[in-house]
């Protein structure tokens, strides 16, 4: 029972990067009918978020300390970041410490004109040219954001850690009555906030006459173009939405996984996977999948089942896409028509 | 014995019968035209005998042979050639080779690996090929992208591709579906046209009075998924259940 | 000649010139000049050069005729590798037997993969190969390690002693054509110019001119047509008595051994072969390859090929030093400025470029660098004769050439 729940556990941190990128991927898809091979990149550029925010508030100036020495019998110089002058050093340590939380606020506005920027400048003359023509170019397009991180940032992943207090694992098997799950609290924090995420696209989706506007255009955009309303400008605010929530899926997962800048491509093809199991252009089937095969991943990486099938964790969602995209060629939420031909 | 027995075919899509007991029989050699209001079937109908729908009752056979269950390339292999709404052509390709197409299709099956073969070097299929676009009057336009064809041309090119086949039915679905009428007269003037040169059998689905009597030998009326007559263009003409089931509503 | 007429005979016969005169062609700078360091006449990337101009070659056979975009094309480029390296570890050092290995090999995984891939069509089809692929990756570096390696991969060893080879103990073994090593080479001196010519390289290059001269029968061919008209309209092909899926299914092969023959003349010219071969990167670089240098026509995909590879290889050997040197009439503060402009684009930055290069061709040029060949010629032509003829099929706007002319 332990391990299940463990396993469960375990597999809900990826299931949730899963969730969020196939999320806005159906959304771009379904709003705009583009599939954006560049949407990997922007969950990537989110984790950098965090590690641009991070090196922002640590930025420093030298100051000579007085009391202390080198080993020449110099004042030793030490680096004294800007936010220690403002807010007093225990204040401005506490700041630099939560930079990863407070980049969600810093993400928001900068992948929204991401979003903005890539639609207006790039995908909006690709709605009417081939899919082919639309995963090329967004293809390169992705090449191109991640080896201008790479210049900046280089080629290691950088290490950016999560505020104190939530680094370190709980017993979480005490919560609910049984022994021994022992979960870092960051996976929690991070699939509490996927779960957010997820509510709020769905929420706004469903009660604000925007949401509605836009799944009607999602579900036939002809008739809804007809009655007069401007959907193309609303689908742009549909990329900046889905660009935000790959970003805030990337800044959240800086502490797990240390942001690099091939970190989007590698969640981009197996979110690629989840969208189609999940079902072409169904958001509910997109979350559904992404937390789906996080879980089975999980389990699929125990040591009794790869005792038995080696290397099964390795390449078990392939086999689940290849197996439903046969038996379930909607995938197991899709709509019908999306993308048959 | 008609080329085409349609006996029984029912389909019911939900709550909704579409086609109740349709018989027809196509006789060879005939234009036979399937006539009724929107709504009254015609298109299930179609589907049924191309093998896009499987009806719920009743068969379906062409030259003693069911056509339920196969495939559209399979259908054509049996003899079927198939006129679409818009035409549908092989745009990216050359006039020429839109008509090499069927030509291969009728002679080498549903497939065939000719990979080291040279078109060219198919001097029967080619004189075939050439032969037909002289008859449809775009020999001089053999060389063109199919895409860059007028709608009339595209029509013609279509029609040139289904007869190369020499088919032992050819099934138009609307022809002149969306046609100003200059268009719509030159598309019965095109159908006059291959139907004096040769012995063809057509079935025509479609629901403009003018093109059905200018071509047809024989009509069915359907309405509300049940044939209602079948007869001469004269006699449907003054036919009361006609005029009142379609003529009166319509014109 | 061949089977072939005039245009496609000339067409042909240029590339096998180019092919086999490359070592003086790629070599035009003399050796110790500055501008040595954009020579591409030595044998390793020469290599490259045909070994990925085949790979490229029956790529375009899948995508440019049939318009199905595969994502997993390096898996039988890997699977093909490993199949030759086995043969010439266990059975013989003679590279032929090997080359036919991995096609065979290739081509049997590929009509599983395509059996399975093409039920679907567009995206779908797209992300089942990239699965494939990624799955074969994972497992060639987990579980299948007593067959490939794991993560080092497979090298000939001084303890493989392949049964037609009288190897001496503790030698390692060397690829070689009837007793003629694949690392053999003659040079050449004539004046300041050194000119290499490797037994490897032409080999590569006469499998490469043999896979040319196939994929120009293929597109010529009635098959070939019958796949251009597969990515036109498949609704009137069913419609015309044609099963499309066969049709798909033997192209989709047919590329995949041309992937098969990449890999193995790979592990016959260097006689290794790591997973990282299957990674979908690997598989995004033959895309690349084939849209930068046309999709749907005979030459671009070569192009493409050697474009990129002289990229990767000459680009990134670029530095700092070398952009001083450039612009070194300048006045400096302008001098530095503009070096520091090109600098994230050359070095280590080459993947940039060829990001920004694809993005513009695909959105620009969707035809590649050979439509803009005639593009470029045709404004030539255009300026001397103000009317282009009626009739004539080079003047109509089409969206993407098939064919190259």
């Amino acid at each position: 029972m332990e391990a299940i729940i463990l396993q469960i556990l375990n597999g809900l941190d990826k299931g949730s990067a899963y969730a969020l990128i196939a999320l806005g991927l159906t959304l771009i898809f379904g709003t705009l009918g583009v599939v954006n091979f560049a949407h990997g990149a922007l969950f990537m550029i989110g984790a950098f978020c965090a590690v641009i925010l991070q090196r922002l508030l640590s930025l420093s100036h030298q100051v000579v300390d007085e009391t202390r020495t080198d080993f020449l019998g110099n004042p030793l110089k030490v680096d004294v970041p800007y936010v220690y002058d403002w807010f007093g050093e225990a204040a401005g340590q506490a700041i630099i410490n939560w930079s990863v939380p407070l980049a969600i606020v810093f993400s928001i506005p900068v992948m929204v004109a991401a979003g903005f920027a890539m639609e207006r400048g790039l995908i909006k003359y690709f709605y009417k040219r081939p899919h082919a023509d639309q995963i090329l170019v967004t293809f390169g397009l992705a090449i191109v954001l991640q080896e201008i991180i790479k210049y900046f940032f280089g080629a290691n992943p950088i290490p950016t850690p999560a505020p104190p207090a939530f680094t370190g694992s709980f017993d979480f098997g005490a919560l609910i009555g049984l022994e021994n799950i022992i979960y870092p609290y960051w996976r929690l924090v991070y699939f509490l906030f996927s779960m957010a995420i997820i509510t709020a696209v769905f929420g706004f989706l469903q009660f604000t006459t925007f949401g509605m506007v836009v799944r009607a255009g999602m579900a036939d955009r002809e008739t809804v173009g007809l009655l007069g309303i401007n959907i193309d400008k609303r689908f742009t605010i549909m990329f900046g939405l889905a660009a935000a929530v790959a970003g805030l899926a990337g800044v959240m997962y800086a502490p797990i996984n240390s942001p690099n800048y091939h970190m989007g491509m590698d969640f981009l093809v197996l979110s690629f996977v989840v969208v189609v199991v999940g079902g072409m252009g169904s958001l509910p089937g997109a979350v559904l999948a992404g937390f789906l095969l996080g879980i089975l991943e999980s389990f699929a990486s125990l040591p009794q089942v790869i005792d038995i099938i080696p290397g099964i964790n390795q390449i078990i969602i392939y086999l689940v896409a290849i197996v439903i995209l046969l038996t379930r060629p909607r995938g197991l939420m899709g709509r019908k028509g999306v993308m048959e031909e | 014995m008609g080329i085409l027995e349609v006996k029984g075919v029912g389909k019911r899509f939900g709550g909704l019968q579409a086609l109740g007991d349709v018989n027809l029989s196509v006789q060879e050699n005939t234009v036979h035209a399937i006539i009724g209001p929107n709504g009254a079937g015609k298109s299930t109908l179609l589907n049924c005998l191309i093998g896009k729908l499987i009806p719920d009752t009743g068969s379906v056979m062409f030259d003693g042979q069911s056509v339920l269950g196969r495939k559209p390339h399979e259908i054509n292999q049996m003899g079927i050639s198939r006129v679409f709404q818009t035409p549908e052509i092989f745009g990216d390709l050359t006039v020429f080779e839109n008509v090499m197409i069927p030509c291969f299709a009728k002679r080498d099956g549903a497939f065939r690996l000719h990979a080291f073969e040279s078109v060219p070097k198919e001097k029967d299929l080619v004189q075939q090929a050439e032969e037909m676009l002289t008859e449809m009057n775009m020999i001089d336009k053999r060389h063109m992208h199919a895409a860059a064809l007028s709608r009339g041309d595209k029509r013609r090119l279509e029609m040139a591709m289904c007869l190369v086949q020499q088919p032992k039915l050819l099934l138009l679905d609307e022809p002149t579906a969306g046609m100003a009428r200059a268009d719509t007269n030159n598309t019965i003037d095109l159908l006059k046209e291959i139907k004096e040169k040769r012995d063809i059998t057509m079935a025509i689905i479609e629901h403009d009075m003018h093109v059905v009597f200018s071509l047809a030998e024989r009509i069915t009326v359907l309405a509300q998924g049940t044939p209602l007559v079948e007869d001469t263009p004269d006699n449907i003409k003054g036919h009361p259940k006609v005029q009142e089931a379609y003529l009166g509503q319509a014109h | 000649m061949l089977g072939l007429n005039s245009k496609d005979t000339s067409l042909l016969l240029v590339v096998a010139a180019l092919t086999m005169l490359a070592p003086f062609i790629l070599n035009p700078f003399p050796e110790g000049s500055e501008l040595a360091q954009f020579n591409a006449g030595y044998p390793d990337l020469m290599q490259r050069f045909v070994i990925f101009g085949i790979f490229a070659i029956g790529f375009n056979i899948l995508f440019g005729l049939t318009g199905y975009l595969s994502f997993g094309h390096a898996a039988f480029l890997g699977v093909g590798s490993y199949g030759a390296i086995w043969m010439m570890k266990l059975v013989t050092l003679n590279v032929i037997p090997a080359i036919i290995m991995a096609v065979i090999f290739a081509g049997l995984f590929a009509v599983v993969v395509g059996y399975i891939s093409l039920r679907r069509s567009g995206i779908y089809f797209s992300i089942l190969t990239l699965a494939f692929a990624q799955m074969s990756y994972a497992l060639a570096y987990s579980v299948l390690t007593p067959i490939t390696g794991g993560e080092t991969g497979l090298q000939l060893k001084s303890t493989d002693n392949p049964i037609f080879n009288n190897l001496a103990e503790g030698e390692i073994g060397r690829a070689s054509l009837f007793g003629m090593d694949m690392r053999t080479s003659f040079e050449l001196e004539a004046g300041a110019w050194l000119f290499t010519f490797n037994v490897g390289y032409y080999i590569a290059a006469v499998f490469m001119l043999l896979a040319f001269y196939m994929s120009i029968r293929i597109f010529r061919s009635p098959f070939g047509m019958m796949l251009r008209a597969v990515k036109s309209n498949q609704n009137r092909l069913s419609y015309t008595g044609l099963n499309a899926k066969p049709y798909t299914l033997a192209a989709f092969v047919i590329s995949g051994m041309y992937a098969g023959l990449a890999g193995g003349l790979l592990v016959a010219m260097d006689t290794q072969v790591g997973p990282e071969r299957m990674f979908w990167t690997a598989s995004g670089e033959v895309v690349l390859m084939t849209i930068l240098g046309g999709a749907g026509t005979l030459i671009g995909p070569v192009l493409g090929a050697g474009m990129i590879k002289y990229m990767e290889n000459i680009i990134s050997k670029i530095n700092d030093n070398i952009l001083h040197q450039w612009f070194a009439w300048m006045p400096d503060g302008l001098e530095d400025f503009t070096v520091f402009l090109i600098h994230p684009f050359i070095g280590k930055g080459w993947h940039l470029t060829l990001g920004i290069v694809f993005m513009l061709v695909v959105i620009f040029l969707p035809g590649g660098l050979v439509e803009g060949g005639q593009r470029i010629g045709r404004m030539l032509k255009g300026r001397k004769k103000t009317s282009g003829g009626d009739g004539d099929p080079e003047h109509h706007p089409k969206p993407a050439p098939h064919v190259a002319e």
